[in-house]
């Protein structure tokens, strides 16, 4: 991605969200910044990136967005008005006060829960990360024609309904604020599963930096920071092999992003409102201390998880607490607690993998091997099922 | 200031949680009066109404010139119908979700919330 590219996707959000707000349309802001970035194109090459990229565009594709409603009758006072609404562009994106709360605005209108999740997502992307919709379509490895529609629909409900562009207000965020959390998180994990998708991966964290940014008092933001930033530690997970935490080479995760994580959940922990996000983000933050395996603090992530299930009683969370539960009271009591899930996970392959693992461990090799090749049968990706076979295999030789 | 279609859907037959005894249907109504009071202070109620079953229902079919077919019964056959309505007013899609809320606390009923495209007559010019 080149600069002027780069300047485009930080221009985006800010300029749409800002036009949003003057016009109060939310298709002419789009298009009108559009026309910026494409009159950008042809200026920025010769005469340099200017020093305020995002106010460039929101001038630009202001001027544009007047053009366009002076053309009929019923905008022609409303562009009058905001010619004279004085020099907004001026201002730094990040920071100065009325872009940040039209940024606010434009994240929770896209993430609105009137909205499916996939259109909430696409938005999302579209709008606020400025990816262009062939970007946001191979993200999601749909057609781009697919995801064109998936927007336009989007798009037509949010002006057809009248759903507001506005922050929630103090009895709402929290409930609203989740949705947010939600979709940011499902365009991480969106790219964490493909390393062709990297970039999305950088986005998710790019935008949830953001607003971050914006709420500095919500610390639920900074946990989900924190959870992207450990788990980024990792290459993402594409065609290659599974390897397992236990024999992972901690030497060549990536320490910056590791520390800038731990900082964020030192901030949660002192803040003392842990909510799920914070509380996932402080199990990883424990992973990543251990410098080697066998150094792992696992009553401290049993006690993280008993937190966890407190605010967050998932099937998987419970999968996931047994399993540290098995470190520190022995396999037994581990497999005791998997047990237990059986009625609600028995259709996911990392309980039969996490059996698996467990019945190893008591030597009973026969059963283990079956619960393996279950976890097999019904892994998700290649390499999941490519390493669950073999485990299986391993344990059927001798 | 938009206006919004709020359906109050309901399940054939017996449902969960309706009012059986008389106390309970005393209860309910007394809610539902409440509510619309509420709608009417805040000047959001339009109109509303409670519908006759699906067995009340008369559909008649065919088209500009053609001949016209009445037949017995709903135009969908569903569980669930439509047993009431809201029409109201209101500022957004928010506010009329927050109201939307207030009609399921009152009714134990699912909503669904439509925004209308045009409302009143259609005119010449348009």
């Amino acid at each position: 991605m080149d600069d002027v590219e780069r300047a485009f996707r930080v221009a985006h959000g800010p300029a749409v969200a800002t036009l949003t707000r003057l016009f109060g349309d939310l298709g002419l802001a789009e298009d009108a910044v559009q026309d910026a970035f494409v009159t950008a194109l042809d200026r920025w090459p010769r005469d340099g990136v200017p020093d305020n990229p995002a106010g460039w565009i929101v001038t630009t594709a202001r001027h544009r967005a007047i053009d366009v409603v002076r053309r009929n009758r019923r905008g022609r006072e409303l562009a009058a008005e905001i010619g004279r609404d004085g020099p907004t562009a001026a201002a730094d994106p990040e920071t100065s006060e009325p872009m940040r709360d039209d940024q606010l605005r434009l994240i929770f209108t896209c993430c609105h829960p009137a909205l499916r999740v996939e259109h909430q997502v696409a938005l999302t992307l579209r709008l606020v990360a400025g990816l262009t919709p062939a970007e946001v379509a191979s993200a999601f490895l749909v057609g781009e024609e697919t995801m064109a529609k998936r927007l336009v629909r989007a798009k037509f409900k949010i002006k057809a309904a009248r759903i507001p562009y506005r922050v929630p207000d103090d009895a709402e965020l929290p409930g609203r604020l989740r949705a947010v959390l939600e979709v940011l998180y499902l365009a991480y994990n969106a790219g964490a599963d493909g390393a062709g998708r990297h970039d999305l991966r950088a986005e998710a964290v790019r935008l949830t930096r953001l607003l971050a940014a914006l709420l500095p008092d919500e610390p639920e933001v900074a946990g989900l920071l924190a959870l992207m930033l450990s788990d980024a530690r990792l290459p993402a997970r594409g065609r290659e092999d599974v390897v397992l935490l236990r024999d992972q080479d901690r030497s060549r995760w990536d320490g910056a992003l590791i520390a800038e994580g731990q900082a964020l959940v030192l901030d949660c922990l002192r803040r003392r409102r842990l909510g799920p996000f914070q509380l996932q983000a402080a199990i990883q933050a424990l992973h990543c201390a251990a410098s080697r395996y066998e150094e792992t603090d696992w009553a401290a992530i049993v006690r993280f998880y008993d937190r966890l299930i407190a605010v967050m009683p998932t099937p998987v969370v419970a999968l996931n607490r047994a399993v540290a539960v098995a470190e520190v009271q022995g396999a037994v009591e581990g497999l005791r607690l998997l047990d237990e899930l059986g009625s609600e996970l028995a259709g996911y392959h990392l309980w039969h993998a996490a059996r698996g693992s467990l019945l190893r461990r008591l030597g009973r090799r026969t059963e283990a091997a079956a619960a393996y090749e279950r976890a097999a049968e019904l892994a998700r990706s290649e390499p999941e099922r490519r390493f669950l076979r073999g485990q299986s295999e391993t344990l059927r030789r001798r | 200031m938009s206006q919004y279609l709020l359906s109050v859907y309901e399940a054939e037959g017996s449902v969960q949680g309706a009012p059986a005894t008389p106390e309970e249907m005393r209860a309910f109504m007394g809610r539902v009066i409440a509510l619309e009071e509420e709608m009417d202070r805040a000047g959001a109620f339009v109109f509303g109404g409670a519908l006759h079953g699906p067995d009340a229902a008369t559909v008649v079919r065919g088209g500009t010139g053609l001949d016209k077919i009445t037949t017995d019964g709903p135009f969908v056959e569903a569980k669930e119908h439509v047993g009431g309505f809201y029409i109201i007013d209101a500022e957004d899609l928010d506010a009329a979700l927050a109201w939307a809320e207030k009609v399921v606390e009152a009714t134990n009923h699912d909503i669904e919330v439509r925004p209308f495209r045009a409302t009143g007559r259609l005119e010449d010019g348009h």
